[in-house]
């Protein structure tokens, strides 16, 4: 069982959130020019990396925000969580 | 190489089996191979096997960071079937299915194939019609399919819950009775016999650390064991095929995610088929030891933890009991997990690379055990005459970018609800 701390409600089980891939995907800004490869790398293509990944997840039977999660993808361990609206700081 | 057979069989009891020769070598890596194939479990392996076998090239090197048949082959719950709807899956795995029904010849090994058929659930008419028109495309490609109603499928499966008063009650269900089961290491191990028998040298523990690319055109890998070079190189590494994609500076349509699977104590023959859930995702089997052998959702977030974790087995095994009320009576034996290369339209990707004499195969998703021969026929033909065959000219990199792209569920690029 995963225990994540919601920003919001604090440390809540994996049961009440839901997952919402890869947090550091960011979509092309409107109104500008978008090449195929732009569009394919929001949409299509993901480092899935082993170690360490921003993710989104959502607190849907808690207070429904969505969250960033930083989390290792090999151990599980959770290290920071942020707020929707925040940046993730490298 | 030794024959099995009856006689040698009885030959070597007379000897208390002590003088059977080994199943393959333990070679220590040459210098250079005309191929290097990345990655010893059941894809590997079977494009080894083919590119001896189909295309006379012997002079190849399966490099395996761990022991052949330690990945997703000797992991993954043997279900083989090819009830698709497009007519890329179909074609290539019914292609698939009739080296299945060949394979214990050929490979001079039983893997123990058991076409005992496998019936989808469907619990409303909206899932009766949905799967009427799966199995009319399925005819249409020469598969076969029934669609049972729920008396017939009562016949088949007396154990299933029909009582009235059920969430999802079952409606009926679509039926692929070609489909079914083998024993998962028997192919690795089969495979690979034959392979090593004709030449291929499996390279075990050996952990492929990086590529020698100059000019756009590769020329070798970096291992644990030291350099290794060749013209053409194809990678078979299912759930690390992201991590060797970075040190080739790819990113691809691909996420990786943890799956589990579980098994009951062995209990007396119950379930003679393969059935799967309508209502969500669950599918159980039997094996031939009586377990009752059961999987379903993914973990449901990014993975390489190669273990699970238990709020998902918790979900799939009330599934589970929904559908057949006797499981809840049973003990688990054992779960375990495998990493599952989760492509963004469930699709595989079976092809060359932008980087000259660098072959691309994974995607498999959960869904790659039953692709094993099929995947390694065409990948040792996409290497050997450097193009795609036919039966894999659907499974290109490229669609993601053109928008062919072959999403058979309909569910997007959300890789992990799929
Ligand atoms: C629980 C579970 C249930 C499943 N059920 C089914 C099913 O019922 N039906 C079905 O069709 N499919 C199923 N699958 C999916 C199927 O098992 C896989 O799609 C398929 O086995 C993947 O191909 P493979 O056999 O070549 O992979 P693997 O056996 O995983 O082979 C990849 C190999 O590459 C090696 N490797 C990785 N990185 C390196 C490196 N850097 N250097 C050298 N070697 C490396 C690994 O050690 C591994 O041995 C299931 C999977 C799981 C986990
Ligand atoms: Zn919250």
């Amino acid at each position: 069982m995963l225990y994540i701390k919601c920003p919001h409600c604090g440390m809540r089980s994996q049961n009440e959130f839901s997952y919402g891939g890869d947090a550091s995907v960011k979509r092309p800004e409107l109104n500008k020019e978008v090449s195929d490869q732009d569009w394919d790398n929001f949409v299509y293509n993901r480092k899935s990396l082993r170690g360490k990944h921003w993710e989104l997840w959502q607190h849907i039977s808690g207070c429904r925000q969505w969250i960033k999660v930083e989390r290792d993808t090999a151990t599980h361990e959770i290290f920071r969580t942020l707020k929707a609206d925040e940046e993730i700081s490298l | 190489m030794q024959k099995y057979s009856i006689f040698n069989l009885v030959k070597n009891a007379l000897s208390n089996h002590q003088n059977w020769d080994l199943a393959w070598k333990d070679p220590t890596p040459k210098k250079e191979y005309d191929v290097v194939i990345i990655g010893g479990g059941g894809h590997g392996l079977a494009t080894a096997y083919y590119l001896a076998k189909e295309h006379n090239i012997t002079n190849v090197a399966i490099i395996e960071k761990g022991w052949i048949g330690g990945g997703n082959v000797g992991r993954n719950t043997t279900i083989i079937r090819s009830n698709y709807m497009h007519d890329d899956n179909a074609l290539f795995s019914e292609f698939g299915m009739d080296l299945w029904r060949k394979m214990s010849q050929d490979l001079n090994y039983n893997v123990m194939f058991s076409p005992r058929g496998i019936i989808n659930l469907a619990h409303s008419d909206a899932q009766m019609n949905v799967y009427a028109r799966r199995g009319n495309s399925m005819r249409l490609n020469g598969i076969d399919a029934v669609l049972l109603n729920r008396e017939q499928v009562r016949e088949i499966i007396p154990m299933a819950d029909f009582s009235e008063n059920v969430r999802f009650p079952i409606f009926g269900g679509l039926m692929q009775p070609s489909a079914g089961t083998a024993r998962h290491d028997a192919v690795a191990w089969g495979y690979a016999r034959q392979a090593d028998s004709m030449g291929v040298d499996i390279i075990q523990n050996c952990e492929v650390i990086g590529f020698d690319v100059s000019g756009g055109k590769i020329n070798g890998v970096r291992t644990s064991r030291g350099d290794i070079k060749a013209k053409k190189i194809g990678l078979c590494v299912a759930g690390s095929t992201n991590i060797l994609a970075e040190k080739l500076n790819m990113t691809l349509p691909i996420e990786t995610h943890l799956l589990q699977a579980c098994v009951s104590e062995p209990v007396k023959p119950v379930l003679d088929g393969v059935v799967t859930f309508g209502a969500g995702h669950f599918y159980i089997s039997q094996s031939d030891k009586g377990e009752m052998v059961m999987g379903g959702d993914l973990d449901g977030y990014n993975s390489y933890a190669q273990r699970g974790n238990l709020p998902t087995l918790q979900h799939v095994l009330t599934e589970g009991i929904a559908m057949m009320p006797f499981l809840s009576k049973l003990k688990m034996l054992r779960t375990w997990g495998g990493i599952m290369d989760m492509s963004m339209d469930g699709s595989p990707i079976i092809d060359k690379t932008h980087i000259e004499g660098l072959y691309l195969n994974c995607g498999w998703c959960y869904g790659g055990f039953k692709a094993t021969p099929a995947s390694g026929w065409t990948f040792a033909h996409t290497i050997a005459q450097d193009r795609v065959h036919e039966l894999n000219s659907g499974y290109s990199l490229n669609r993601f970018n053109t928008g062919h792209l072959l999403d058979e569920k309909g569910l997007g690029t959300k890789t992990w609800i799929s």
